[in-house]
């Protein structure tokens, strides 16, 4: 049970003069229930990928097999792909489209052609993952604040009970408390629904906080993959690419520099504060 | 993704691209009027040649100018269809009932498709060679002489210029907006047409809500830099003929002339 990307590739407007290589031979497994980090810069490719693993995009080569089933195969079966990989865009908010909040979310399932009972049950478990209050499920969506906005644009994806939650820097353009909301939210559904979660951004602090395996995209190929603490150890390749580690790594490797005893692997500031502390405190 | 060619910008350097937006859309528009007084085949030959030279040394892809024709594919089909199954005429050819097939529908159809088409090629090579700001600053300039009698010709060229500027952001953000909604199970392609029409619901609000946001931000961004309107605005980028532009129109009314004077012998010959 996992997702197999083999020798994805991906090029936009083929045989023009605006052709792009978004993608070149991809190759990525992952279990059921990890958490993955996807970082980038802007262009590397990443929105591309994410875009093919519920099928709205399609590989000019390659495939991807979700649960032993390749999901380009079959063009009858995308709404079952679809709900099964639920994927929030960059800034979600701009898709609410619904008079109340209740409706915007509840457009998901029905377009499952789930039934009524069941639809209002699973808008309201959603709505209540993300923290929206009941109070609001009747208020137009348009009159929330921005974070509200965008927790009650997850929740329409939600809704759709994916199994694997695929998301698209979902804190871009928020403040930090509306970030750690939302990460936080998206931390326990993946503990408490055990989902498969896929986040992109480019919060190198973000991604080192919570997920298990790492992968670094660049130029359309997978350039570094591993554990967090493997992956921000690497300083030298990620500026090379143009993205950077995490401060509480910059901050270890700086003292390690000035003569501190501090262990490899630190990326976290729990981590560092922790080993900090054992070395002043001998 | 939509493919819209007109209005699309095409970069490369060529002549016709260094050629004086005015210039350009002054033997745009004599092109086109043109067009409207051939009525003998050798006619159309010599202005498709000369569109052939046009395109050639503009450099832009043919194929990425006949696309444009795809959007209009439909009008053209119809036109032909109508000519050849209504037009009055003394030759028939066959006739199946009341419907009869002339020569003179099978010319008229001829000649409408040839037109209907070197027309929005003549003119997609306008908007493919110019770049929209040249454009519209072209537009002002051909319509200030109107703006004593009120048409506020800046104005105008403003809205135009922002609307073209917009088309590829919008179309962007409405391929953004399908992915997302499709992403949560809409569906856009089947069911009937009022089922077709509703889908369109969950795409059009979010997108004008988006170009409202847009209007907004960009009104605010003229004000900030001083934007008053036309009393006083200066270019950064001057219009100047050049040789070239004299070039383009001598070669301009040469084709012309030839055109009349082909026209002219065709009806002493009696060719169609």
């Amino acid at each position: 049970m996992s997702i197999k990307i083999s020798n994805l590739s991906h090029t936009y407007s083929k045989g023009t003069t605006f052709e792009k290589k978004a993608l070149d031979d991809i190759n990525i497994t992952i279990e059921r229930g990890e958490f993955i980090g996807l970082i980038g810069h802007t262009g590397s490719g990443k929105s591309t990928l994410i875009q093919h693993l519920n099928v709205l995009l399609r590989p000019d080569t390659g495939s991807i097999i979700i649960d032993g089933e390749d999901i380009h195969a079959d063009k009858g079966r995308l709404k079952a792909i679809r709900s099964k990989v639920g994927l929030v865009f960059q800034y979600p908010e701009h898709q609410l489209f619904e008079m109340t909040v209740f409706k915007d979310v509840a457009f998901g399932p029905a377009n499952m052609g789930i039934a009524e009972d069941e639809t209002r049950q699973r808008v309201e478990d959603a709505l209540a993952i993300v923290g929206i209050p009941p109070e609001l499920h009747e208020k137009s969506p348009f009159e929330l604040s921005g974070g509200q906005k965008r927790r009650v644009a997850i929740a329409g994806v939600l809704a759709m009970k994916p199994e694997i939650l695929v998301l698209d820097e979902p804190t871009a353009g928020l403040d930090p408390r509306g970030r750690d909301e939302i990460l936080g939210r998206i931390k326990e559904m993946h503990e408490k629904l055990k989902l498969t979660v896929i986040l992109v951004s480019h919060s190198m602090e973000d991604i080192a906080r919570l997920v298990d395996r790492i992968f670094v995209i660049n130029h359309g190929k997978i350039a570094l993959f591993g554990p967090p603490a493997e992956i921000f150890a690497q300083t030298q390749q990620l500026e090379t690419i143009g993205l950077s580690s995490t401060q509480a790594a910059y901050v270890a490797k700086h003292l390690q520099e000035k003569g501190f005893k501090l262990p490899d692997g630190i990326y976290t500031v729990d981590g560092a504060v922790t080993e900090i502390l054992k070395v002043v405190r001998g | 993704m939509l493919k819209i060619t007109i209005g699309q910008y095409y970069h490369a350097n060529s002549f016709i691209h260094r050629l004086d937006a005015r210039m350009k859309l002054l033997c745009t528009i004599i092109f086109i009027t043109v067009l409207f007084f051939v009525g003998n085949f050798l006619g159309y030959a010599l202005a498709a040649v000369y569109l052939a030279i046009v395109i050639m040394a503009s450099k832009v892809p043919p194929k990425y100018l006949f696309r444009g024709l795809r959007a209009i594919l439909f009008i053209i089909v119809f036109t032909t269809f109508l000519n050849v199954f209504f037009t009055q005429g003394e030759d028939i050819l066959f006739a199946i009932g009341p419907v009869q097939i002339t020569l003179q529908g099978l010319l008229n159809a001829a000649r409408m498709a040839t037109r209907l088409v070197m027309l929005i090629v003549g003119s997609s090579i306008l908007t493919l060679t110019t770049t929209p700001i040249q454009l519209t600053d072209a537009i002002e300039f051909s319509l200030k002489p109107f703006k004593k009698i009120g048409v506020p010709a800046h104005e105008i060229a403003m809205m135009m210029t922002i609307a073209l500027r917009f088309i590829p952001t919008l179309i962007e953000e409405m391929d953004k907006i399908m992915k997302a909604q499709m992403a949560r199970g809409a569906d856009f392609d089947t069911g009937g047409l009022i089922k077709k029409a509703k889908s369109l619901v969950p795409l059009l609000v979010p997108l004008f809500i988006s170009s409202f946001r847009r209007a907004d931000d960009l009104a605010l961004a003229m004000e900030a830099r001083c934007y008053r309107g036309d009393v006083g605005r200066t270019r950064m980028k001057q219009m100047k003929l050049a040789m070239r532009d004299y070039k383009a129109l001598a070669v301009m009314t040469i084709f012309v002339a030839l055109i009349f004077a082909l026209e002219y012998l065709a009806r002493i010959w009696g060719i169609w």
